[in-house]
């Protein structure tokens, strides 16, 4: 039986300030924003609202702690860890609108923009100017700074520039009681603690970044790419490590293997290596010299490796040919399985080749198809588990087969997440890499953000932390449903 | 159960639970942040390098380690990190936060802590972050505790970025020249500083790009002055000024004294002092909150703030 809303009393409020075409409180709104790109089920959205300032985010968050409900904030819910998912009939502010590039001061190196602006847009804003943003995650075509900041959101090239908080400069942030702080700062060394680097990477939980002033990078004089090709998946991994051995930090290093550079090659014809049981992408880029050099280096290293065939890209046009295949991976999924569930671990690269090698036997001992494309530069695996969802059991084979991945990255000196974060996907693994006084450290730094609890509950710590009370989570307040 | 290391364990112990106590490394920056409250504990936290692996770009510390030691054996493998070359401890380095004069090459302190564990106002021994470079697991702790002047935790144990040296470092001087203009045309330079008279420029990378960079100094008309090259950076003033990059252009001498301004961060270095920086309110309100929770008898480095007005 359908539910159906009747008068929700926070909605009154809301409407007198963002006008009654700027608060959603249809079933269908809401059950559109009870998910994120996650697989994840369970949520539960209250009203939707889709501010424009900062003014009527501090608003937003005043009428909600009023009425002792909570809130969450959304870009393009493009994330993988379920952080965006409302628990408990949230308000969802929903930041798509607050989508203006600011201001881009060059002299300073930063660009002012909103958390709605997507991350995509923005390098393309920039690039005239000979700069562009650094992190640049798969969905960069639809993901959005304030997902970025919220996420600490990574992507290939942050192997050599860094993930997005080494990219963030200040940030105004409406706090979950309302008040409204400037966390960082556009001068060298900001006063106080560095609550802007614990503010990034909070996934929503410690406040809603209104405005980002983020770090120009200067676009490099000179770029190689280079596609090597594996008869073993070891070869490629082992190469990474050398590569990094040699004192040579690449731009990017990714490892496809055979199951996904054939779905690849299928659905944008890069020219990539059917025949090969994996590849390995390397970009390098800087100054001509140094670049070259550092080319020639790593295709003698591939070889030395067991690489063979080498392919460097001749000119721009090749060049993003082969990145699209690298980015259109996740799309090209589709012609193996109807569904896959992507994991995100770290491990040390010298444990690459054994951990990539434990991962098909999982895969296998639970009657699942996985192909891996990943950040291996960085030891960032990226497991895609495919499945069917139709076939009973079959999302529940894939949960036990990811606690294990997590288990054995883990096992080997790794962490529980590169760049897709904790949300509710790993909330409940973090007592694995962290042990009770950790924890009890990383609920104070949320608590003195957010004393009441406002602010994405449910997210991040496990239960029996403040804000994670996921019984009570799951009542809905009274007077929201009928 | 993790097993922690023992030198860690016995710093913990030394530490305790209860009582004023403050870390002390090799007192480079002593007076940052206010003066210790008389009568507080002094402990010394461990020393020694842990585990150096170049091809996982990692380094695990204990934070008494001299950053100089650390460097040497570092070097010996090719790689360098983003702390200051100034003497003082790895813990201290981190407690202060300061990044390094060349900070544009070498990256900044606070992207170099990957992993800490420190000593809780509780004497329990806490780890942030992770070990591999690359980690979004949690609350960024480490972030939190670089330049937190010891008041939210004692550093024992850090896992550091490390970085490869450059093939080629040199440094470059000029009289008259527009150092501005010399950071524009250059495409990453490891440093751009200026005194108001000469500018400095170090270049770093392979061998023919630090050629082809001096050469663009030289041969930019806009660029000036007469580009020679000098054996090391000058020597900097001791007071941290903080602007903006853009300031920098305006920037106002008088109150600086002698000064060496770092271009493209903005850091000025000055032989006067530079002013107290009390927060606006609400972010002072947030930071006390930070303080009671990480610490709320006041135990940690008493009578030091990062608020000036908290001290």
């Amino acid at each position: 039986m359908r539910r159906t809303v009747i008068g929700d009393p926070i909605v009154a409020a809301l409407s007198a300030v963002l006008g009654h075409d700027r608060v959603r409180d249809d079933a269908a709104e809401r059950a559109l924003l009870s998910h994120d790109a996650s697989v994840f089920a369970g949520g539960a959205a209250g009203p939707v609202c889709f501010p424009r300032t900062t003014e009527e985010v501090q608003a937003i968050v005043r009428i909600a702690a009023a009425h002792g409900r909570a809130v969450v904030a959304r870009g393009a819910g493009t994330g993988l860890a379920g952080g965006a998912i409302p628990l408990g009939a949230p308000v969802v502010v929903v930041t798509t609108k607050m989508n203006r590039i600011l201001e881009v001061d060059v002299d300073n190196r930063i660009a002012w923009v909103e958390p709605g602006v997507v991350n995509l847009d923005l390098s393309k804003h920039l690039r005239p100017l000979g700069f562009h943003f650094a992190p640049d995650p798969s969905s960069q075509q639809a993901c959005t700074i304030g997902g970025n900041v919220a996420t600490n959101s990574g992507g290939p090239h942050c192997l050599a520039y860094g993930v997005t908080t080494q990219h963030v400069v200040a940030l105004d942030v409406v706090l979950p009681d309302g008040d409204v702080v400037r966390l960082g700062g556009l001068d060298a060394e900001p006063a106080g603690y560095d609550l802007r680097g614990a503010f990034v990477g909070g996934e929503g939980t410690l406040g809603i970044a209104t405005r980002i002033a983020v770090r120009l990078t200067k676009n490099p004089p000179a770029v190689r790419t280079l596609l090597l090709a594996y008869d073993a998946i070891e070869g490629a991994a082992t190469t990474v490590g050398r590569v990094i051995a040699a004192g040579i930090v690449p731009a990017a290093m990714e490892v496809m293997d055979r199951g996904i550079t054939v779905a690849v090659e299928n659905f944008v014809h890069a020219g990539y290596p059917v025949d090969a049981a994996a590849v390995l992408l390397v970009e390098v880029d800087g100054p001509e010299a140094g670049t070259a050099r550092d080319a020639e280096r790593i295709a003698g290293i591939g070889v030395a490796n067991g690489a063979t065939s080498v392919r460097t890209a001749a000119d721009e046009e090749e060049r993003a040919l082969l990145w699209r295949g690298r980015k259109t991976a996740f799309g090209a999924v589709a012609q193996l399985a109807p569904s896959y569930y992507l994991h995100d671990t770290v491990v040390p690269r010298a444990a690459l080749p054994r951990v990539l090698r434990a991962i098909y036997e999982i895969a296998e001992r639970h009657g699942l198809l996985v192909v891996n494309v990943f950040h291996a530069g960085d030891g960032n695996l990226h497991p895609l588990l495919l499945f069917d969802g139709r076939e009973r059991g079959a999302l529940e084979r894939v949960h036990a087969a990811g606690r294990e991945i997590v288990e054995i990255s883990l096992a080997s000196g790794g962490v529980l997440s590169g760049e897709h974060g904790i949300g509710v996907e790993k909330r409940d693994f973090m007592p694995l890499q962290f042990g009770a006084a950790d924890l009890d450290h990383q609920n104070r730094l949320r608590r003195a953000f957010d004393p009441a609890c406002r602010a994405n509950p449910g997210k991040v710590l496990p239960s029996g932390h403040s804000c994670a009370d996921i019984q009570a989570l799951e009542r809905v307040p009274a007077g929201v449903w009928g | 159960m993790r097993v922690h290391d023992g030198a860690l364990r016995a710093f913990a112990d030394e530490v305790g639970g209860t009582g004023p106590v403050a870390v002390e490394g090799a007192r480079t920056r002593w007076c940052l942040g206010g003066e210790l409250r008389p009568g507080t504990r002094g402990v010394r936290a461990p020393v020694g390098i842990i585990e150096h692996r170049p091809e996982e770009m990692t380094v695990r510390v204990r934070a008494g380690t001299p950053v100089d030691e650390l460097h040497e054996e570092l070097a010996a493998a090719g790689q360098r990190t983003g702390l200051p070359r100034r003497g003082g401890t790895v813990g201290g380095a981190l407690a202060v936060g300061e990044d390094d004069v060349c900070v544009l090459g070498r990256g900044r302190v606070r992207d170099a802590l990957l992993q800490v564990r420190y000593v809780s106002a509780e004497g329990e021994i806490v780890t942030g972050g992770g070990p591999t470079v690359k980690n979004v697991t949690g609350y960024d702790l480490p972030r939190l505790l670089v330049g937190s002047l010891g008041t939210l935790g004692l550093l024992g144990e850090v896992t550091l970025r490390t970085n490869p040296i450059p093939a080629v470092s040199r440094w470059y001087r000029a009289e008259g020249a527009d150092p501005f203009r010399a950071r524009d045309v250059l495409y990453r330079p490891s440093a751009v500083l200026f005194d108001g008279t000469a500018s400095w420029v170090l270049c770093e990378g392979h061998a023919d790009d630090v050629e082809a960079a001096r050469r663009a100094l030289v041969c930019t008309p806009e660029v000036g002055g007469r580009w020679e090259e000098c054996g090391d950076a000058p020597a900097l003033p001791p007071h941290r000024w903080s602007f903006r990059p853009a300031d920098l252009r305006r920037l106002d001498r008088e109150p600086l004294g002698a000064f060496v301004a770092s271009v493209g961060t903005g850091t000025v270095f000055a032989s006067r002092t530079a002013p107290a920086r009390p927060l606006p309110p609400a972010l002072a309100a947030l930071s006390a909150r930070v303080k009671r929770e990480f610490d709320p008898g006041g135990r940690l480095n008493p009578g030091r703030a990062v608020d000036p007005a908290a001290a």
